[in-house]
């Protein structure tokens, strides 16, 4: 990053615009293969062979479900065991203060919670969601991502952008149409 | 995606989607029930019709406010009631969605695409109308937080050694993961209402709920794995929050409910009602809404096989019921099962056996598990059947126990009617929002059902 002179390129990307997955699993591979690496492929469904294509292998969101399970059942087992030993001990026929088996089914339930909410939160902000303002919703036909159409965008930011060359690059992978993406 | 296996004719029975879908038209299709359709005089009529009955539970709940649990018919002996039949049945009934959504999600069970939103919907309307039970049956609702574990002037806690408490996290663990995942599931399709909607509050509301989804592949791929990771801790959870519910009886000493057969057998008799449900829901929504393409004679087929799978476990169980209270050789116990088919709520025992385990025995035909109509009203009477299980487990265990000198009868009153009815009425009325306000088919896992969504690489890469 130049942290004097940024220049801003004017538009956000290239987007071209596909009819089947299989054509943008190719364009993406071909993308990828030609040195691209700040782009993306919007589908209206999961396409597990983009993962490949374009080499997504984040696996944060399983470390932090990972990390948020098992403080869950750190905190819920030890919520049970201070309040039995130590705020509210209740010496009964001098049964264990800690009973670690009648702890089993809250230790887990608070496991599942923590993991569980871990998952939908870690997953929703590493997506940057909530983000209501995108600049590919600018492309009219963009519309149809979430319905039937597949879309590839290479951003202005990748360093091997330049307008021509990209646009005409997209153009050889056979799109429907390739359009300017305002920012 | 997982590849279509070859059903040889005598048990295949259609496809999981009909062929004429493309992906525009299933989108058009399911979204277009909330977007296009027009209100018509039925929805209305059924809207008007729950609410009327939610009224029920309403007027019941205020007179409990104002009255106390006296209202009910609950007494020595029988503390229980219908507060908590009603409690464990509604659960039950939830624990079909999970299944649905969490389960055969991981058993790669691609037909299950085109039902779970909905049994998900069910589920969480489900454990809303457990919940009340369980916090009606208090006595003091208004101190119902006294059940959670914070810092108090009374310096006093929960007792966690207690089934209640454990009831309390597993329900609400319950209720906030089963929401979760709901939401979850519903992101991409909030984002197709968004782009499909001609109207500006619509594009407006859909678009703030869908948090400005735009179906990135790097947002897919977290996406895919959040599910799954929620999917894998839904599995045990659902089987948890049974088995806790169970344990409200089992760690008890009271006949007929100190059993160690409790735990799998109610969670089986969860699924049991549960699909039930989901079938009494879906195949009227399937005719109205002409959804017979995406619902197709496939899924009634599975649905009811599942049914009878897990009737045949609730069966075993009985079974086994009556088998421990012989083999023990407990005098107690086996009072308490002669006392179940003989006794003065004999009725309810017998008509259970006739619901849940002669009445299942016909889903063993193809020809009934495709006839919706029938399909229909054999789930009805399961329904019936799971909610006099809870019934006999409850009332039949505690109405005669160890002495004679402490035996009593339950008799509901019209206030325990009228809150069970008014929780039915609550159910109704959410599911009629619910088909109206939200895409009641997972839009984007239909897609992933059809030829359209093979990936075929035009020209191998060089």
């Amino acid at each position: 990053m130049h942290s004097a002179a940024v220049e801003v390129h004017p538009l956000y990307g290239l987007m071209a615009e596909f009819d089947t997955p299989g054509q943008l699993v190719a364009a993406a591979r071909k993308t990828r293969e030609a040195g691209f690496r700040k782009f993306d492929a919007y589908s209206p469904m999961p396409i597990h062979e983009l993962d490949e294509a374009m080499d997504l292998h984040d696996n944060r969101v399983s470390l932090f479900t990972l990390i948020g399970g098992l403080l869950g059942c750190a905190g819920g087992f030890g919520l049970l065991s201070w309040v039995a030993s130590m705020a509210l001990p209740l010496n009964i026929g001098g049964r264990p203060l800690i009973s670690v088996p009648m702890w089993i089914p809250i230790t887990f339930e608070c496991t599942i919670l923590l993991g569980g909410l871990t998952a939908a939160i870690s997953m929703i902000l590493l997506n940057g969601l909530p983000m209501p303002y995108h600049p590919v919703f600018n492309v009219e036909r963009f519309v149809n991502a979430s319905r039937s159409k597949f879309f590839l965008c290479i951003e202005t930011d990748d360093p091997k952008f330049d307008y021509d060359r990209t646009a005409a690059f997209l153009e050889s992978l056979g799109p429907e149409e390739v359009a300017e993406v305002a920012r | 995606m997982p590849q279509p296996v070859e059903l040889p004719d005598k048990i295949y029975v259609g496809p999981v989607i009909d062929e004429q879908h493309s992906l525009a038209s299933v989108s058009d299709k399911v979204g277009g029930v909330v977007l296009r359709r027009k209100i018509t005089l039925g929805w209305t009529f059924g809207l008007l019709m729950s609410f009327a009955v939610l009224q029920g539970l309403m007027a019941s709940a205020t007179m409990l406010f104002v009255k106390g649990v006296g209202i009910w018919g609950i007494n020595i002996p029988i503390g229980w009631g219908f507060a908590i039949i009603n409690f464990v049945w509604w659960i039950g009934i939830g624990h079909a969605g999970t299944l649905i959504s969490a389960i055969l999600l991981l058993l790669n069970q691609s037909w299950r695409n085109a039902i779970n939103r909905f049994a998900e919907a069910m589920t969480l309307f489900a454990v809303m109308c457990a919940g009340m039970f369980p916090v009606l049956h208090t006595g003091r609702p208004w101190l119902a937080y006294w059940l959670l574990p914070y810092p108090n002037t009374m310096n006093l806690w929960p007792q966690f050694r207690s089934p209640l408490a454990w009831d309390v996290f597993a329900v609400s663990t319950y209720l906030t993961i089963s929401a979760v995942f709901w939401f979850v599931g519903l992101l991409p399709d909030l984002a197709t209402l968004r782009d499909t909607t001609k109207k500006d509050w619509q594009k407006k509301v859909y678009g703030m709920l869908a948090m400005g989804w735009r179906g990135s592949a790097r947002h897919w791929q977290r996406y895919e794995k959040a599910s799954l990771l929620l999917a894998g801790m839904a599995t045990p959870l659902v089987v948890s929050v049974h088995t806790v519910v169970s344990f409200d009886f089992t760690v008890s000493i009271v006949p007929g409910w100190h059993t160690t057969i409790f735990p799998p057998y109610f969670v089986a008799g969860a699924i049991y009602s549960g699909f039930a449900m989901v079938l009494t829901l879906m195949i009227p929504v399937r005719k109205f809404y002409g959804l017979d393409d995406i619902i197709t004679m496939r899924h009634l087929n599975n649905m009811a096989k599942v049914t009878l799978a897990t009737g045949l476990i609730v069966a075993y169980g009985y079974e086994m019921e009556a088998f421990f209270a012989y083999f023990s050789a407990d005098k107690y116990e086996k009072f308490m099962i002669w006392n179940r088919m003989t006794g003065p709520y004999w009725w309810s025992y017998w008509t259970l056996i006739l619901c849940n385990i002669i009445t299942p025995q016909f889903l063993w035909s193809k020809k009934i598990r495709t006839s919706p109509g029938i399909l229909w009203i054999i789930s009805l009477i399961v329904n019936v059947g799971m909610w006099l299980e809870r019934f006999v487990i409850v009332v039949t265990s505690l109405h005669r126990d160890f002495l004679p000198s402490s035996w009593g009868i339950y008799i509901p009153t019209v206030w325990d009617w009228a809150t069970y009815v008014g929780t039915l009425g609550f159910f109704m009325f959410l599911i009629f929002l619910f088909i109206r306000v939200l895409p009641m088919i997972t839009i984007f896992e239909l897609r992933m059902l059809l030829p359209g969504a093979e990936v075929k690489e035009p020209v191998a890469h060089a």
